[in-house]
């Protein structure tokens, strides 16, 4: 048998008493491009936090070369050749390459000076070993997304290095870009190191990596050789057997036959958000599938005015709307809670009924003072209707769970009363009794009415609240599928990797 | 306001096809000296007959920009990574009045030089670490230490001026001329050599842009950043005591009025230079021709026979009109 470069064995991680890693095996070989796959929560991500220092293990161990090593901290993993390649977390726009890749190890001049002419040069020297075409003078912040992680692969080689981890590296790529990364990515095989590429994608996937390991629920299900796998084998063992009982769909009955409340017409944005159009029934659940960066979160926001547009028509209730900032969506009657925006969104030091107020101040008050009585009647209908699990409407938010605070970031959006609802992944970073709720939240919202997009990358959510489900990839809507011709978890993941 | 990432990547979105390469000359990152350079043209022209251009007249522009040219030179650290020092003035006048003290109290000019820095050091020290421990915005931190520091050069003394009788710190601290030269020019031109070299040629410069650049990517890439964002803060009160010596120096006392809102003429000049608000961009001879045209300005205006109020209108038009067209500090 093949040796192994990296090996880790057996480790498990608990964060606050929930498991989240247990007893996971997990093995990389010199010159093998390795996947790691897994569902959001799968624990990818924490395993690899593991690896590169930033997260310590409670159990398990770590070898090297068949070396046992001790990774505490970030510094322990740099010593033992391992390195990660950030979305764009560790270069800094203001410096140029050279001064990025070198950052903290220039060199010096035989006074102590720095060095830059030197620096520059090995800078040229390794971007020519790595074919890649940048100018080592140039600012960072004047380069391009797929240049950018260039010059960040560049940076983690430019330090000795045999293990490489790759989060996502694609999201951000136009097509052209991932080619050239891929054509990298094999130079690096051939050179020798050891590679773990993280990946939604299973065409990339399939085109680039040798094995493919898949975490679901923090433990390890299967580690296989790519030419030996399909993508019904790797979604299975993605999805696992039982569904969760609170995500089962419920057929929801609204009337087909009105006009559509919103209708996006010819939307384009660059090659993120490319013709794309659809119509919004009041109380109609549209859900939007596609991996990250399929330009999801681009529509929903050149929507709402809060992100750009190169063209496309917004009619909201048959009138066309100009749309260019928050508050002209939100006269037009829309409302957008962005996946950053559901913890911001409250004041946690504050009672519900004042984070409930806060975005209507104007319309409770009477002469220059505020109507108390009216607000409080506000506040205590809005706990009602939306079911905020609270003693009166006087508590401090902090000391509600998160999915009730989740509610009250809700009842601030809908305290204008939109006729569109849209949602970025409105359940991320809750615990599972929340979710069930929201979802039960956002069906009832539904109910009275409202037309509701959501955005999820979590399909069994998707799967639950769904009318209808758009699929995006690469800018475009691909697919539109009715609920009821989805039959399983599997169907909408073949349609979002573009199978 | 997004998030940086977020606005790094809408600018970084726009070219993504295309590695720019071609360095083209932007006169926008040389505003101010173009703008120093008009205005020194304007002045010579309309105020020839006046005397503007003699060298008496040259030379006391640069006596009377030297401390807020040192200050800066600091300062430009301490903007580069993204904070601000408010408290420089005050240090100033604190500095003048203890080293003019420890002077009179028969502790030779080693003892008022050590005494003099030591309070700006010790300033500054209290500054850095209330931002770095406490992680309270340096906004606020100096903002206390401003008032504080003020507050107690006042004390000290009971406002009254301490005279300085000793003719050597007079002399090196301000007031001498070496042959034409003053000697004023001399520590400018030494403490700006040192200062571009610091913030081009050393590792600590590298870091300092880097930690303002982007402060997590920084920690990521191994920086030190509170470490050098101590230095920096320790580094401006230094420059502020040193700049209160020369006040010192030059006026033959300590006085707890020297330095009174240069604080703003400090910040100008920096800001005028071409060094970023927002950190990451620094430039040491900018903030010197900032800080030089900012002076001659005031010179020409004075000379020209405005009165102060009409003076302060036209400072502050010519400084909201050169960073409005400058570039680097309204960017990003």
């Amino acid at each position: 048998m093949e040796q192994s470069m990296l090996s880790m064995r057996n480790i498990s991680k608990a964060f606050n008493g929930i498991t989240v890693l247990d007893s996971v095996d997990f093995s990389v070989k010199k010159g093998e491009v390795h996947a790691l796959m897994g569902g959001n929560g799968a624990g990818k991500s924490t395993l690899m936090k593991i690896l590169t220092g930033v997260y310590t293990a409670d159990q398990g161990e770590i070898y090297i070369d068949d070396q046992l090593v001790e990774i505490k901290n970030t510094d322990d993993a740099r010593k033992n050749y391992i390195s990660m390649i950030f979305q764009e977390f560790s270069l800094i726009p203001t410096l140029t390459v050279a001064q990025n890749i070198f950052l903290t190890r220039e060199d010096k001049t035989s006074i102590g000076l720095l060095n830059d002419k030197e620096c520059i040069a090995k800078t040229r020297k390794l971007l020519q070993d790595l074919e890649v075409d940048i100018d080592p003078n140039e600012l960072v912040g004047n380069l391009g997304v797929g240049y950018w992680q260039m010059t960040e692969i560049a940076k983690a080689l430019s330090q000795e290095t045999k293990i490489l981890v790759m989060d996502e590296p694609t999201a951000s790529l136009t097509k052209k870009e991932t080619e050239i990364l891929f054509s990298f990515i094999n130079q690096l095989k051939s050179k020798g190191y050891a590679i773990i590429y993280i990946s939604h994608r299973m065409d990339e996937i399939l085109e680039i990596c040798d094995r493919i390991t898949i975490l679901r629920d923090g433990k390890h299900v299967a580690t296989e050789d790519c030419k030996q796998i399909d993508l019904d084998m790797v979604i299975q063992h993605i999805v696992g057997s039982g569904m969760d009982k609170a995500f089962e769909w419920v057929e929801r009955d609204y009337d087909k036959n009105t006009a559509p409340v919103l209708e996006v017409k010819n939307l384009s944005l660059g090659s993120k958000v490319q013709d794309v159009s659809f119509n919004l029934f009041p109380g109609e659940i549209v859900g939007i599938a596609g991996l990250m960066g399929s330009g999801r979160t681009e529509t929903v926001s050149a929507i709402f005015g809060t992100g750009p547009k190169d063209s496309g028509d917004i009619i909201v209730k048959g009138e066309k709307k100009t749309i260019k900032n928050a508050s002209d969506a939100v006269k037009a009657g829309l409302a957008l809670i962005p996946e950053d925006r559901r913890v911001q969104g409250l004041v946690l030091e504050h009672s519900v009924k004042e984070n409930i107020m806060l975005p209507i101040l104007s319309k409770m008050q009477k002469g220059l003072l505020i109507d108390d009585k009216k607000a409080n009647k506000v506040a205590n209908d809005f706990v009602k209707k939306l079911n905020i699990k609270t003693d009166d409407i006087y508590k401090t938010t902090n000391l509600l769970s998160g999915g009730n605070q989740q509610k009250i970031v809700l009842a601030k959006w809908l305290a204008n009363d939109p006729s569109v609802l849209m949602l970025d992944e409105p359940t991320i970073g809750v615990d599972i009794g929340a979710k069930t709720e929201i979802v039960d939240v956002i069906r009832e919202l539904a109910d009275s009415g409202k037309a509701i997009l959501v955005i999820s990358s979590e399909l069994p959510e998707l799967l639950a609240l769904s009318d209808r489900v758009l699929v995006m990839h690469e800018g475009r809507i691909v697919k539109e599928l009715q609920r009821r011709e989805i039959n399983t978890e599997e169907e909408l993941q073949h349609a979002i990797q573009g199978f | 306001m997004q998030s940086k990432d977020s606005n790094a990547n809408g600018a970084v979105a726009v070219g993504s096809h295309t590695v720019t390469r071609k360095k083209s000359f932007d006169w926008r990152n040389y505003i101010v000296y173009l703008a120093f350079i008009g205005v020194i043209i304007y002045f010579s022209a309309t105020l020839y007959d006046q005397g503007f251009v003699s060298t008496d007249n040259l030379l006391n522009i640069i006596r009377q920009t030297a401390m807020i040219s040192l200050m800066g030179l600091a300062m430009t650290f301490v903007i580069s990574t993204g904070e601000i020092d408010l408290s420089v003035g005050s240090i100033a006048a604190l500095s003048s009045l203890t080293a003019a003290l420890t002077l009179q109290a028969g502790y030779g000019l080693i003892g008022g030089v050590a005494v003099g820095l030591g309070t700006g050091l010790l300033v500054g020290l209290v500054n850095g670490l209330l931002v770095t421990k406490l992680a309270i915005p340096s906004f606020l931190v100096t903002l206390g230490t401003m008032g504080t520091v003020a507050g107690l050069a006042m004390w000290i003394t009971d406002t009254a001026p301490v005279p300085i009788v000793d003719s050597t710190f007079n002399f090196v601290f301000g007031s001498g001329d070496i042959g034409p030269i003053p000697i004023l020019l001399v520590w400018t031109v030494a403490a700006t050599i040192i200062a571009h070299i610091l913030l081009r040629k050393t590792s600590f410069g590298r870091q300092t842009l880097a930690t303002g650049g982007n402060e997590s990517a920084a920690r990521f890439s191994g920086v030190k950043t509170q470490r050098i964002k101590l230095l920096v803060f320790l580094g401006s009160g230094f420059m502020a005591g040193f700049a209160g010596l020369l006040y010192a120096g030059r006026m033959h006392a300590g006085r707890f009025t020297f330095g009174e809102g240069d604080e703003l003429s400090v910040i100008a000049a920096v800001i005028l230079g071409g060094t970023s608000l927002f950190g990451g961009v620094g430039t040491v001879i900018g903030t010197v021709i900032g800080s030089l045209m900012i002076g001659t300005i005031n010179n020409g205006l004075i000379i020209m026979g405005l009165d102060v109020s009409q003076q302060m209108i036209i400072k502050g038009l010519i400084i909201i009109l050169a960073v409005a067209f400058g570039k680097k500090a309204i960017k990003r």
